[in-house]
């Protein structure tokens, strides 16, 4: 399929199947099985994992386009973490169990550890905001070179939520685990710059869909016997929105390109977690301006976007952390290689 | 909704490669022979030398037909020459305008006498304009201008006043949107019409106006009496307007609308160097992430451009969020440059510095102002 038809198929798919009541339930800790069902049946969570070669990511079009349309839908489901998990799997030869998975580390920190025991292995230590760890059949670790199975049942999981509501759990482990060594190339550092891709990418569907919302609304409220999208105070605040909704759009396509083998994977990544990361503060501060105080109810379903906005920009690497990074990259190659640096990617 | 706008995604040709490695190296020599060492913005120099040194490449007027000095290159070719010039802070002050705007309009909507007469010239870098559309009564509402063409034998007779017309005072043309007719109360982009205007003909009187960091780059224009013979009439009496908004797309998605501060990054980076603490590694970051989206989103629009595709809407999107980087550039550097000011402070650092947050105000009002970007944008929404 191509990635326009990947992302029509995802996009009337979850259309029809995240009414707003599906999103409200799984915030409230309904683990949404019939949705899953559904987005299982129809290979999305296999999208990276379908490569032919272990470790390419030769996947990640298809894998974006379907995040893309599952954060423009803010469909609860921990669809980037099952893809991953199942691309790692895959890679290091490990049948992956046909349920929802996650991964780990999901900072860039890592508190794991692997080690000998006896004729196996055991995975100890901790790890912070663990994406849906309670509901995932099966925790996939990436720690020196080397993937890990873990089964929920076997670490200590203290549940905890992020500001969309989302399950982020605290990991604390020591527990024997099936291990295998990774694809050849795929190491926690690529992995976690995947998690950072599947994040700006899910928030630029967000994006998308919260400069729909907020012009129908500009177009839709009426004071003082007119639209407010009449007045010239919405109409410039909702084009500086509109504006960073296409970088957001523009610049994590350009990292898509990049990771699927055409650029410089590690500088597309930085420049569009931080870049997409600042556009959705933006955003979403404006278009709760536009709204005023209906966008600040439970009721409407702006927040099931802005929510997923704040905590998005915040996992796999704040702005800052990918801006350090971006930096320093920049600045080892000193003052006369930025401008090379920038024409190359 | 998300087709509102269109930014395709572009890969530059191969022949791109080469060109850019062919103009590093110009650059390179350039630099060695130490005739430059590099401005902050396009609109800070005047090099009728450099341009001279650019005509002799092929570089100014590339995209244009050979018959007329041109060199048939792509208007992507054309951006890479440009980005390249910019990002050295080669001094391209003198031809700018006729490269990227007035030569253009002459060769789409000029009659052959004046493409024959001056394109060939301005592939030179012999030969300069500029702009007369602001007067002092209308600047963003530009279709108010007073200057007014009657017809006279021969030709016409041009009365009036522009003003911040930049380089008018160093340039051979002006490129002047003027009045033919009274306003029309129904349709007043009616009887509007663009004049190539000798600089040196009887009548004129230009002034210098001082800009808020001492320098002298934008002008008053006074023009009484000033015969301009009828053949220097750009398209047919009637058709500024139409002219004029035609070329919007080239004029507001070019990489001069977000490197205006690129100079400044640069230097500051020669002070930190290759190994950074985090605060001024997090700085140059942020700015780089701007910097390589916008660069991706004005090559998107050349391609487009390239395509013969209307992209005003676009190009109004990079402008506002490029010019807007250019003002937040000095705003974030000064915050870690001026922490603790130590000895070995480069001065081109500091001078980038300061010319930077003393231009910072043009650059969302040059060429268009923010609100009426936002306007454009507006419009595009369908809100307005
Ligand atoms: C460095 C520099 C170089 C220039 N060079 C040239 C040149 O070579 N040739 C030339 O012709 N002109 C030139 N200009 C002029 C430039 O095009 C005008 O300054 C610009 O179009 C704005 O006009 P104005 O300055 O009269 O401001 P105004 O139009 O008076 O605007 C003042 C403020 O009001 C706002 N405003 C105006 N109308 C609206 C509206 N409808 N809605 C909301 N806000 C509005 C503006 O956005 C701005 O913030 C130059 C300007 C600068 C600063």
């Amino acid at each position: 399929m191509s990635d326009s038809l990947v992302q029509e198929v995802a996009g009337k798919l979850f259309a029809d199947l995240v009414p707003p009541k599906l999103v409200n339930d799984a915030e409230a800790g309904d683990f949404p099985a019939a949705l899953w069902q559904a987005v299982n049946d129809a290979g999305f969570p296999d999208a990276l994992a379908a490569a032919e070669t272990p470790g390419s990511l030769a996947g990640v079009p298809d894998a974006a386009a379907i995040l893309r349309e599952a954060g423009r839908h803010a469909a609860p489901l921990p669809l980037a973490e099952t893809m991953l998990a199942r691309w790692l799997l895959a890679g290091a030869g490990i049948t992956a169990p046909d349920a929802p998975l996650t991964i780990a580390p999901a900072e860039r920190a890592g508190g794991l550890l692997l080690h000998r025991a006896g004729k196996g292995w055991r995975l100890a230590g901790r790890a912070a905001g663990l994406p849906w760890g309670k509901q995932s059949s099966g925790i996939v670790a990436i720690v020196d070179g080397r993937v890990a199975l873990l089964a929920p049942k076997a670490a200590d999981l203290r549940p905890g939520r992020s500001l969309a509501g989302e399950p982020r759990d605290d990991l604390s482990v020591d527990a024997e685990v099936e291990v295998k060594p990774a694809a050849a190339g795929v190491d926690a550092a690529l992995v976690y710059r995947l998690g950072a891709l599947s994040r700006a990418v899910m928030m630029a569907g967000a994006l998308e869909a919260v400069l729909v919302l907020t012009v129908q609304y500009a177009n839709d409220r009426v004071q003082f016997g007119r639209p407010i999208g009449k007045f010239q105070a919405i109409q410039q605040q909702l084009a500086l929105l509109a504006e960073n909704v296409a970088a957001a759009g523009v610049v994590a396509s350009a990292a898509v390109e990049a990771a699927s083998g055409q650029g410089d994977l590690a500088f597309a990544v930085a420049v569009a977690k931080a870049r997409v990361g600042e556009a959705a503060g933006k955003v979403a501060e404006i278009a709760h301006q536009v709204h005023g105080a209906i966008g600040f109810t439970h009721e409407h379903r702006l927040h099931h976007l802005t929510r997923r906005l704040w905590s998005w920009r915040d996992e796999f690497g704040v702005e800052s952390e990918w801006q350090q990074e971006l930096g320093r990259l920049a600045a080892a190659r000193g003052a006369d290689g930025l401008w090379p640096l920038l024409t190359g990617w | 909704m998300s087709d509102i706008f269109r930014f395709d995604p572009l890969t530059l040709p191969p022949e791109c490669d080469a060109l850019r490695g062919e103009v590093r190296g110009f650059i390179a020599e350039e630099r060695a022979s130490g005739r430059w060492r590099g401005e902050s913005d396009f609109a800070s120099s005047h090099s009728p030398d450099f341009s001279g040194r650019l005509g002799a490449r092929g570089w100014i007027g590339m995209t244009w037909p050979k018959k007329y000095g041109g060199r048939e290159r792509s208007f992507l070719e054309r951006y890479v020459v440009t980005e390249e010039l910019l990002a050295a802070g080669a001094p391209v002050g003198a031809h700018w305008v006729a490269d990227r705007q007035s030569g253009p309009l002459i060769l789409r909507f000029g009659n052959d006498s004046q493409r024959q007469d001056i394109l060939p010239r301005i592939t030179r870098g012999e030969c300069f304009f500029c702009i007369g559309m602001s007067e002092p009564d209308s600047g963003s509402d530009l279709a108010s201008i007073r200057t007014k063409a009657v017809p006279v034998e021969g030709g016409w007779e041009l009365n009036g006043r522009k003003i911040w017309t930049s380089n008018a005072h160093k340039a051979h043309f002006m490129i002047c949107l003027c009045r033919t007719e009274s306003v029309d109360a129904g349709d007043r982009h009616k009887g509007l019409s663009q004049l190539i205007v000798d600089l040196k003909s009887p009548g004129i009187s230009i002034r210098p106006i001082k800009n808020l960091a001492g320098a002298e780059h934008f002008n008053e224009v006074l023009f009484e009496s000033v015969f301009v013979p009828g053949d220097r009439m750009i398209g047919q009496p009637g058709d500024g307007w139409k002219q004029v908004t035609s070329e919007l797309g080239y004029e507001r998605s070019g990489p001069e609308r977000f490197l205006s501060s690129f100079r400044l990054v640069v230097e500051f980076m020669r002070r930190i160097g290759t190994s950074p603490d985090p605060r001024d590694a997090e700085a140059i970051g942020r700015v780089l992430a701007h910097l390589a989206t916008l660069r991706r989103m004005s090559l998107s629009v050349a391609g487009m451009l390239q395509k013969g595709e209307t992209v005003n809407l676009e190009a109004a999107v990079v402008k506002d969020l490029g010019t807007n980087l250019e003002k937040e550039i000095p705003e974030i550097i000064r915050l870690v440059a001026r922490r603790g000011r130590s000895p070995n402070h480069s001065d081109m650092m500091e001078e980038a510095l300061a010319y930077t947050v003393l231009n910072a105000p043009s650059f969302t009002i040059r060429g268009g102002t923010r609100e009426i970007l936002r306007g454009i944008v507006a419009r595009g929404l369908g809100l307005r």
